[in-house]
């Protein structure tokens, strides 16, 4: 803490360096020209600066994107579409697990696709290879989508009645966790080629998830992942989160994530005849 | 990064507050952040001194108030603080712990001149 002003930086711990390390401190006491107000009211005590007001504000920081994702959920509501928002690391095999399963249901249920990378087309493209239709946002340098870029790509698909929306969030464990996109539920895909002990290590997404599916299950035999271990790990972190066991690749499991995916169905539709009926 | 995408946002409520209160300059903002949040204070540091150029916050200091976290162990029945997701309960050492606060992330009051 600095002892002039009281401006404290102590929130760094690194594991080993122990306390009362010198933590480094960046601004200039030289020239120390920043305002006093440090307490609640701005308390001035470094008299002769400018007059300083202090304004309350009291607002979440997310407050424009939760406003968003409101927006879009009303509109999913109401249209009686299931949205879910599919995040995990690079490689679970989501687009895999994405693409055979709207080569799957799009017999039984009209479904559309929203794809979020931080670069390329490849994957909407492979979506719409398979026959349904998909809008692909490129987030630049950004590491997850947010509800405005769904708002804006929600414009180019056709949302009909009785349908299943995928969006297939940016690879990435930790950013998306804290975004809402308006959907009806995250779904959070782990492979079994990763590290059993990823929900204690990214905890935000785990605990944002209702499902966590456990993918590459066809690599069981060959792998050390240690399935109950996993589940009781997630359940530390989400006592309440659901867990499916497949394979994209052999088809393993997939029955039971398409019996999960159609009871979210029927809990939008009712949802959208409640509303309807209201 | 996510904290780049939440900076901006800071200092998106800040700029419009503080030119509601016809202020030329903002020379403090105040945030509070749970240990429970997706927020880690020295990222949005950082996040900050970046996005906030040329903005009315630039060279505003950020000072971060930290919110503990609390949850409810369903094991002892006991109000708990942890610092992270998936802590055990300090008292009895279980994990059946429910989340009950210190997941904040508010920008609190600026200081402008």
């Amino acid at each position: 803490m600095c002892t002039t002003c009281g401006c404290g930086r102590a929130e760094v711990t690194i594991e080993g360096e122990g306390h009362g390390t010198p933590h480094h401190h960046h601004h200039h006491h030289g020239d120390h020209d920043h305002s006093h107000g440090h307490g609640p009211l701005g308390a001035a005590h470094a008299p002769g600066l400018s007059e300083a007001r202090i304004i309350e504000v009291e607002e979440n920081i997310l407050a424009a994107n939760d406003a968003a994702a409101a927006h879009n959920r009303a509109h999913l509501e109401a249209a009686g579409v299931l949205a879910l928002n599919l995040v995990s690391s690079p490689g679970s095999g989501k687009t895999t697990l994405l693409a055979r399963t709207a080569q799957d249901l799009k017999a039984r249920m009209p479904v559309s696709v929203i794809e979020g990378d931080q670069q390329t087309s490849n994957d909407a493209d492979r979506i719409r290879a398979a026959g349904v239709p998909a809008v692909q946002i490129n987030t630049g340098k950004g590491c997850h989508l947010d509800a405005d870029m769904v708002h804006r790509a929600l414009h180019g698909l056709t949302l009909e009645a009785g349908g299943a929306l995928f969006i297939e969030n940016v690879g990435n464990l930790v950013c998306p966790a804290g975004f809402d996109l308006g959907e009806a539920a995250k779904v959070v895909i782990l492979s079994v080629t990763e590290g059993e002990d990823k929900p204690l290590k990214y905890p935000d997404m785990f605990a944002a998830a209702r499902l966590m599916v456990l993918n590459k299950a066809d690599l069981l035999p060959y792998v050390p992942f240690d399935v109950d271990k996993c589940v009781e790990y997630a359940r530390r972190i989400n006592p309440e989160i659901e867990v499916l066991t497949v394979s994209a690749l052999t088809g393993e499991g997939l029955d039971a994530w398409y019996d999960w995916i159609e009871a979210r169905r029927r809990e939008a539709g009712a949802g959208a005849a409640r509303q309807a009926a209201g | 990064m996510h904290e780049m995408a939440l900076a901006e946002s800071v200092v998106s409520i800040a700029e419009r507050e503080a030119r509601r209160a016809g202020a030329e300059r903002i020379t403090s903002v105040r945030l509070e952040i749970g240990a429970l949040s997706h927020v880690v204070p020295e990222a949005m540091r950082f996040a900050f001194s970046a996005v906030s150029r040329g903005s009315l916050a630039e060279g505003a200091r950020l000072d971060i108030l930290r919110v503990p976290g609390r949850a409810w162990c369903h094991d002892c029945g006991r109000e708990i603080e942890i610092s992270a997701l998936g802590d055990a309960c300090p008292a009895c050492g279980g994990y059946s712990v429910q989340v009950t606060g210190g997941q904040e992330m508010r920008v609190k009051d600026l200081e402008v001149a």
